[in-house]
Parts: C-alpha cells; structure tokens; sequence
C-alpha cells in the first residue's frame, strides 16, 4: 500500500466501493457532500446505482427499497438531513433491513453552522427515531478510520441484519491526512445476510410490529417478542474499543475529540502525569463492559466532546469513579486548554 | 371468495381491516386480475404506503412491502433501481400520495421511473378517522373542516400530468374492469404509470356503500385522451400514454457509457 494524501470523506467513498456498495441514495449537505460527489463519480464504473433524491427523507428510503431488493446500499448526510432521516431509520430498525448511514455532523442545532465540526448528533445517532430499537454507531476519528469503519459498518449491518450509522464530523471528513489505504477496487468479501432480502419467498415487511413471519400484528406477547429479539441480536456484538497510553487520567473518546485526547494525554505524560485514552470506535451500543473496566485503574475519567455533554453521561452511568465532562462547540480546543482543566482536576 | 383471488391472497389475514362496504376490495381484486392477465406474481413486487389503503399488501400472497407514510415512491425507487427486472406495483391513499408524499409523488412523475402507481383517492384521511385531505373537494365538512373545507383539492391525475408521468388514467370504484385494464396496462407501460381510483368513504362520508357507487356511476363520465387544461375532476379515462425513455433504461446507458466509453451522443 502505497502512502497518499486524501480526504476522509473521500476514504470514506473508497471503504464503501471496497465493501461493494453499489447503491448510493442521498440529497446535498455540507460537510457530507463530496461522499456523494465520489459516490456519483464511481459507483456507474463499479456497476453500481447513485441517484440525487429529492430529500433526505427520500434517500433513506430508496436506500432501505435498494437493500431489500439485494442492493449494498449507503447515504450520506449532515444534520438537518440526519434529522429527516430518523423516520427511516427506525423502519430499517423494525424491518432489520442492512443499510449504512453516514453523518457527517455539523454545529446545530437546526441550521447551525454548517461548516463547523460538531459531536451534537451522538445522542440522536442513538435515540433519534421513536420507540425502542438498537442500531449500531461507529465513529471514526481519522481518514484511516473513515476507510476502515465504513468497510466494517458494512460487515456489521450484514452480520446483524441493522441499519449502521457511521458517525463522523466536519474535521474528520474534511480533513487530509497521509494514510496508507487498500487500493479503490480492492473488494471485500464477506457474507452479505439480508434478513428481508426480495426473492420469490413472498415476504411481507412492514414498520408495524409484526410476528417472525413478517405479518403486522398487536399481539403484546407478539410485540415483546419482537423488541426482545432486536436487542438480543447484538448480544454477540463485539464493541471496537482501544485503549492506549497508561493508568492514571482516562480519556474516553470518540471521533475527532479522540485526537484532542491523545495530544492531551502526551503533554501530560510530558508533565509527569500519567494518562491514557479509551477510543471508542463503537460508541453504540454503548460498550459499557470496556469502558467500566478501563476505568476501574483511573484516577479520573475525562469526556472531552464537541457538545453540550451527550456520550459523559453514558460514562457516567457505568463508572464508579469520577468523571469530568469538557464540552467545547463548533471546533476542538487546543490541547493545552484541555490539560489545563485536567490539572485543576487532579 | 372466488377461488381466483384465493390462491393470490394470505387467506390468513382475512378478514381485512376495511369496513363493510369499503371499495378498497374492489381495487385489491382489480390488481389480481390484473396480475391474472399476464404477470408473473414472483417478478412482481407490491409495495404501499401508510393508511387504509397501505394494507393492500399485507393481503397480498406476493413479495409486500407496507413502508412509511408518504414515502411508498421512494422505497419503490430503490427496488426498481437495484432490480429493474422486478414489476413494482405501488398502492398509495390520496393523502399517502400527494399530501405527505406529495414530493417523492412529482418527482417520481418527473424521472419516469417504470413504476406502476395505483392511488386509491377517497377524498379524506379514512385510518386516522376522517379527516380532510388535499383531495376533499370545496366547502365538504369532515373531522377537520367541521365548517367547510377552505381549500381547493388537487386533482391527482392532472399533478401526474403535469408532473412528467408518461401514463395516467383514472376510473372509479364502479368500474371494476376499467381499473382492472388501467393497472393491466399501467403495468405493461414501460415508465412512470399513475391510475388513480376515485373510491370514497361509506364510514366518514356516511353513505351507504350503494349509493356510493351510484354517484360514482352517474356523477362521472368517461373522457379518453382530454389534454390537461381540459380534464374536469368528474372525467374518468385514459388521459395519456406516451413512450418516453425510462429512468432505469437511462442509468443504464449512463454505465455503459462511464465503463466502455460508448458515444455520450447515446447518453
């Protein structure tokens, strides 16, 4: 693999035609739009479908109808557009259909800013859509590992017949970095399950609650059932966590936050303050048993996030020890400042 | 039940939601005829949106899809774009279609995507317990406009007209045949097909089910080919057929250009 200078939306372009996307649904927004503009580009030299919907309402269902008919399918998105989404996410949900979407977030809320860097869509990643359903979350923090998280997201909404969000921002998707990639056309293979695949069994699929057999039904036992199973399907999902540095001051973080921490965790090291970062690479579901587990040994645990305090409280809710969120909007902040209220910690 | 539409059905499902004396079943039994006349039921995929008509396709023994509210187009978009060798049927109500999918509606009419659209048009909201619609005609009373409705309705077949569909007909539930060789053809078309069905409400409108066909008889009148300024909301008919190039055809002509260089003059 040769080194090269790219953009991680464009890593992120490469990783899906490398999983073999070949459906592509979605409807401009900054920052997410060149993940389209490459989309456009490939996707008809691989074979493959993109079309320009009318809104992202829209692109989420051609992605959902794309999968169903046997499609490896994707969008791509930022906010406003994430939030018109979270209907058809819930569908995908219920309907265990394999689709991956990107969020590519941006400051909100509503318009916000966009073309500032936000972490403000972590919870809504999570919960946006209503009523109860699991849905995996992967956030990459680098170009790297826009490539490398889209390709698993892929793998991931196979394996579990889900929707899979990647959950990336401004700075990660916008930024270049030299990186070492699989070359564009270097396909992945993998078993491509689709629970609700169109092939002559004569299915039927639905967002209402219904049995195994796909048929709606409002038996509550029946609608127990049905909840129980589609949280039970990531009993076996294996959290992608990794933890780097020393015991002593613990940073979780994700995304471009990650690399606010690991600076941070040097320059402390450099003070004589031993540190180490837990990298979610998974943020849902929330890998709890990690995250409880890294912070036994710390002295403290610090959140740094691009929002108002969203994923510090899921840490909060599984740690015993003491945990300090840093919040700071619309761009990161420089690591000094970080250490800074670290040290007034300690 | 006739043995004909028995074996088309999940039998299991019976009875239907709908009320007694709905015609959505008139609608249901069209389209198996219709399928009847020459479709393969395997290639053939149904898929519908949110409401009393959107329920279609839980009764159907075919490969169903019941999607979100309004947005039955765009699921349909993705299936047919990833298997265009699939028949896409999609049900949609008058609200379904033009109110909340009012855009994916236009826009599918503008690509003329090969996608058969059947809306069932009853002039209200039936599911949610008979609200206005943006088809519910002038000054008519419903749960919403207890005084009188203030707006003006949209005609279904002439948005589809006007929007870019290349095959639009519209009949009423009394012309079971009609809408039977409407969908027969709509399915043959090769682009964006709309058959809007005038049904109507015997719950919410409080009509007994044989008077409500008796006005669907007497009150319209069959006009095929009317150009578009001329449609009245009360003509049923044929209103255009027309060969365009179809969507999918384009995209892939759009491949074969982007991987073997094919003259773009083709594009």
């Amino acid at each position: 693999m040769e080194m090269e200078l790219i953009q991680g939306n464009e890593a992120a372009v490469r990783g899906a035609i490398n999983a073999g996307c070949n459906f592509f649904a979605g409807y401009p927004i900054t920052p997410s739009s060149e993940i389209a503009h490459g989309m456009a580009e490939l996707l008809p030299k691989f074979g493959g479908v993109f079309i320009q919907m009318e809104d992202e309402i829209a692109s989420i269902s051609a992605v959902i109808g794309a999968s169903m008919a046997g499609a490896v399918a994707m969008t791509a998105t930022s906010g406003p557009g994430f939030s018109l989404m979270q209907e058809g996410m819930g569908y995908a949900a219920i309907t265990e259909s394999p689709v991956v979407i990107f969020n590519v977030m941006r400051a909100g809320p509503s318009t916000g800013i966009p073309t500032a860097p936000s972490q403000g869509d972590a919870m809504q990643a999570r919960y946006g859509s209503h009523g109860d359903y699991p849905i995996v979350v992967l956030a990459p923090a680098s170009v790297k590992d826009m490539y490398y998280l889209t390709v698993e997201a892929f793998k991931i909404a196979f394996r579990f017949s889900t929707p899979v969000i990647v959950l990336s921002d401004e700075i990660v998707g916008h930024m270049r970095e030299s990186v070492a990639l699989p070359p564009l056309g270097e396909i992945e293979s993998y078993e491509k399950r689709a629970k609700n695949l169109i092939d002559g069994r004569r299915r039927h699929r639905t967002g209402l609650v219904h049995t195994e057999n796909g048929l709606p039904t409002t038996d509550l036992e029946e609608y127990e059932k049905l909840l129980r199973l589609l949280f039970a399907k990531f009993d076996d999902f294996r959290p992608m966590v990794r933890f780097e540095g020393e015991e002593g001051v613990l940073f979780v973080a994700y995304g471009s936050s990650y690399r606010l921490a690991k600076s941070s965790a040097k320059l402390l090291a450099e003070k004589g303050v031993s540190a180490g970062i837990l990298k979610l690479e998974s943020l849902f579901p929330f890998p709890e048993d990690a995250v409880r587990r890294y912070s036994k040994k710390a002295d403290l645990v610090v959140v740094p996030e691009m929002n108002a305090g969203q994923v510090v409280k899921e840490v909060e809710r599984v740690c015993c020890c003491r945990v300090k969120g840093v919040s700071y909007f619309g761009s990161l902040i420089l690591p000094e400042k970080l250490v800074e209220i670290v040290e007034g910690e300690l | 039940m006739k043995a004909e539409y028995a074996d088309y059905l999940r039998t299991e499902m019976l009875p239907t939601i709908w009320c007694a004396g709905c015609p959505n079943g008139i609608v249901l039994a069209s389209f198996i005829r219709a399928v009847k006349r020459g479709f393969e039921r395997d290639k053939t995929v149904v898929v519908s949106g949110i409401g009393c008509s959107g329920r279609i396709t839980q009764y159907l023994d075919f490969e169903t899809v019941h999607t979100t509210h309004g947005r039955a187009l765009a699921f349909a978009t993705g299936i047919k774009l990833a298997k265009p060798e699939l028949n896409v049927v999609v049900f949609m109500g008058d609200g379904d279609a033009v109110a909340i999918g009012g855009n994916h509606f236009i826009h599918a009419c503008r690509r003329n995507i090969d996608l058969t659209a059947v809306v069932i048009n009853n002039s209200l909201y039936g599911m949610t317990g008979g609200q206005l619609a943006p088809t519910t005609p002038e000054g008519a009373k419903t749960k919403t406009s207890p005084y009188g409705n203030v707006e003006r309705p949209f005609d279904i077949a002439k948005l589809a007209i006007a929007a870019g569909a290349s095959y639009v007909a519209r009949f009423t539930a009394y012309q079971p045949r009609w809408i039977e060789k409407a969908i027969f053809e709509a399915m043959q078309h090769h682009g964006f097909s709309v058959v809007e069905v005038v049904t109507g409400c015997p719950t919410h409108q409080r009509i007994k089910p044989a008077d409500l066909l008796k006005h669907l008889k007497e009150n319209f009148r069959r006009r095929d080919n009317v150009s578009l300024d001329e449609i009245q909301p009360t003509d049923i008919g044929v209103f255009k057929k027309e060969v365009m190039e179809e969507f999918c055809e384009k995209i892939e002509k759009l491949r074969m250009y982007v991987r073997k260089g094919e003259n773009k003059e083709n594009v």
